[in-house]
């Protein structure tokens, strides 16, 4: 354990790559929660097919031989949200929103069903073998290296593909604050989380405003489906499951229902499963980040930038 | 304008409005005075199709509205300062201004939100702070402020001078006419009998889920029943 401070920005750089995909998927989570205050156990299928849609584009591509990577890159983006957007929207119009106004027991367990559904769904059309898939993404910069003892060179480096998830991660979180804080759609949308009936009195299109919020959600995850598949180069139908349970924690981590809660708590999961796989055993790193988790709970049981429920109205 | 016949709303197995005329006429303030659980807030939300008329029709200018869905219903030219005010406790005064706002050409909004300032100065200088923390009186004035924010035609006010205290009553009471004179239709639901009745053009009384008189507002103030049970101290 020489060279701490480079293992450790190396193990940063993986933290938080892995907790775009994380952070990602809980804004999904927690935007659907603040709408309707369901958890959305179906959402880490979606991002399941985003992954499948990801794949299915690029080899696609791969056969019509469009592969300048760049442009590939944008087409599978593009395939990959909008396809998984319409499974999103569809997911609540078929699923949820007969529910609506029917106890929260009912609703949660359509999801846990939905979610299922889902998984089997992907494996009757796909298979259940993995895929895998060439390295799309490759090379890398050197951001330093030193001298090890025994004469080797310790070389910290960000690899292209690493880069490529951070500026997309950073750039699709920024506009989506922007979205919520500053658009009358995510004034709509903060409007029908405090007080669905008044939106209405307004003339806000509920149901039309639940939609896009659920359609919004299925994009980010569609782009962490996409991000997963080129970073580990394998997906298979049960992907959604342990990455959305996660996913999940970090979402109430952060505080379900805050969409920066979701961004944060995204991050520290990742960092802290990457961390603990660093520098203890890889073996325990979910069981870390679920531990933090109760911890936390235990102390701030509304997520680090959650806010109590009772509002004065 | 607005034209309610026959009327029955329900909430579940209770029914709160047993069958319901009663018309407001362009350029009019209608009141309509009652007793706690009379029905009069739920006349205004089923105006407002929410919860919608069980039986009966709601008219505006023409278009049968009954059936239509919330939101298009009140694009059609209807704002409602509800029961409760119910600002967005989590959003700045701005913010609800805006909401208000959302059926109308944004070109509109800076005028309208100067106007909306103009009539409550107050607002102008919390409009950063949020509605959850502004006081009963100033979250009344954004919430006719919010009503008014979306050019509506006839205003729907559910016990605007609730809870204030005896000056701002007064203010708030000459901000309606004010907006009437404007041009806005108002139909007022108050308890406050005494001071409706003065500024209305005619109005209702209402018991138990039906209307039981109407008349001007001078015949209303003057009548020795409606003194006895809604004024009497006022
Ligand atoms: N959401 C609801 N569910 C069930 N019953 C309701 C509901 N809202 C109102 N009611 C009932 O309907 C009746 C009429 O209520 P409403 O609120 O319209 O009265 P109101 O005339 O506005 O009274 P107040 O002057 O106290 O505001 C009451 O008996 C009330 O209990
Ligand atoms: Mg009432």
């Amino acid at each position: 354990m020489q060279n701490t401070f480079e293992y450790f920005l190396d193990q940063l750089i993986n933290g938080v790559t892995l907790g775009s995909i994380y952070g990602l998927i809980a804004i999904g989570y927690t935007l659907v929660y603040g709408i309707i205050g369901m958890i959305n156990f179906a959402h880490g299928e979606i991002f399941m097919i985003g992954a499948f849609v990801s794949i299915i584009t690029f080899l696609t591509l791969g056969i019509m031989g469009i592969t300048w990577v760049p442009l590939a890159l944008v087409i599978v983006l593009v395939m990959s949200m909008a396809v998984t957007s319409v499974y999103g929207w569809t997911l609540e119009r078929v699923a949820y929103r007969p529910l609506r106004g029917s106890p929260r027991l009912a609703a949660l367990i359509t999801a846990i069903g939905m979610s299922i559904f889902l998984q089997n769904y992907v494996q009757l059309l796909q298979g259940a073998r993995t895929k895998p898939i060439q390295p799309v993404i490759t090379g890398g910069m050197e951001l330093m290296s030193s001298k090890m003892p025994d004469g080797g060179t310790y070389v910290v480096s960000l690899s292209y593909l690493q880069a490529i998830i951070l500026i997309l991660t950073i750039v699709l979180m920024t506009v989506f604050t922007i979205i919520i804080t500053r658009t009358p759609l995510g004034r709509a949308q903060r409007a029908c989380e405090q007080d669905r009936k008044m939106a209405a009195l307004l003339g806000v299109n509920v149901d039309r405003t639940i939609s896009l919020t659920f359609v919004m959600g299925a994009a980010l995850a569609s782009v962490a489906g996409t991000i997963f598949l080129i970073r580990y180069g394998v997906i298979d139908f049960f992907v959604g499951f342990l990455v959305g349970v996660k996913a999940f924690t970090a979402a109430v981590l952060g505080g379900i229902g805050s969409l920066p809660g979701a961004m944060l708590g995204g991050l520290l999961i990742g960092i802290i499963e990457a961390f603990w796989s660093g520098y203890f055993t890889v073996e325990y790193k979910d069981v870390a980040a679920f531990g933090i988790l109760v911890l936390v709970l235990i102390f701030r049981p509304t997520g680090l930038l959650g806010k109590p429920d009772i509002e004065k109205v | 304008m607005l034209e309610i016949r026959g009327v029955h709303t329900f909430y579940g197995n209770i029914e709160a409005l047993k069958g319901v005329d009663l018309d407001v006429h362009e350029g009019e303030i209608v009141t309509l005075i009652g007793a706690n659980g009379a029905g009069k807030s739920t006349l205004l939300m089923t105006v407002c199709g929410s919860p919608q008329a069980q039986r009966g029709s709601v008219t505006y200018e023409d278009t049968e509205i009954t059936r239509m869905a919330t939101f298009d219903i009140v694009r059609l030219g209807i704002a409602q300062s509800p029961e409760g005010r119910r600002i967005f406790p989590g959003m700045t005064v701005l913010e609800n201004l805006q909401l208000g706002a959302i059926t109308t050409n944004p070109d509109f909004f800076e005028d309208d939100v100067a106007k909306v300032f103009d009539l409550f100065p107050r607002l102008k200088e919390r409009s950063n702070q949020r509605g959850g923390t502004l006081s009963g009186g100033e979250q009344q004035m954004l919430a006719i402020g919010r009503a008014l924010m979306s050019r509506p035609r006839l205003l729907l006010l559910d016990e605007p001078s609730l809870g204030l205290a005896p000056l701002i009553v007064k203010n708030v009471f000459r901000v309606i006419e004010k907006i009437n004179k404007e041009g806005i239709t108002v139909f007022l639901v108050e308890q406050n009998a005494y001071h409706a009745l003065r500024i209305a053009h005619r109005g209702y009384v209402m018991a138990n889920g039906k209307i039981l008189k109407s008349g001007t507002g001078k015949e209303l103030l003057a009548d020795p029943s409606v003194r006895a049970a809604y004024l009497e101290g006022g």
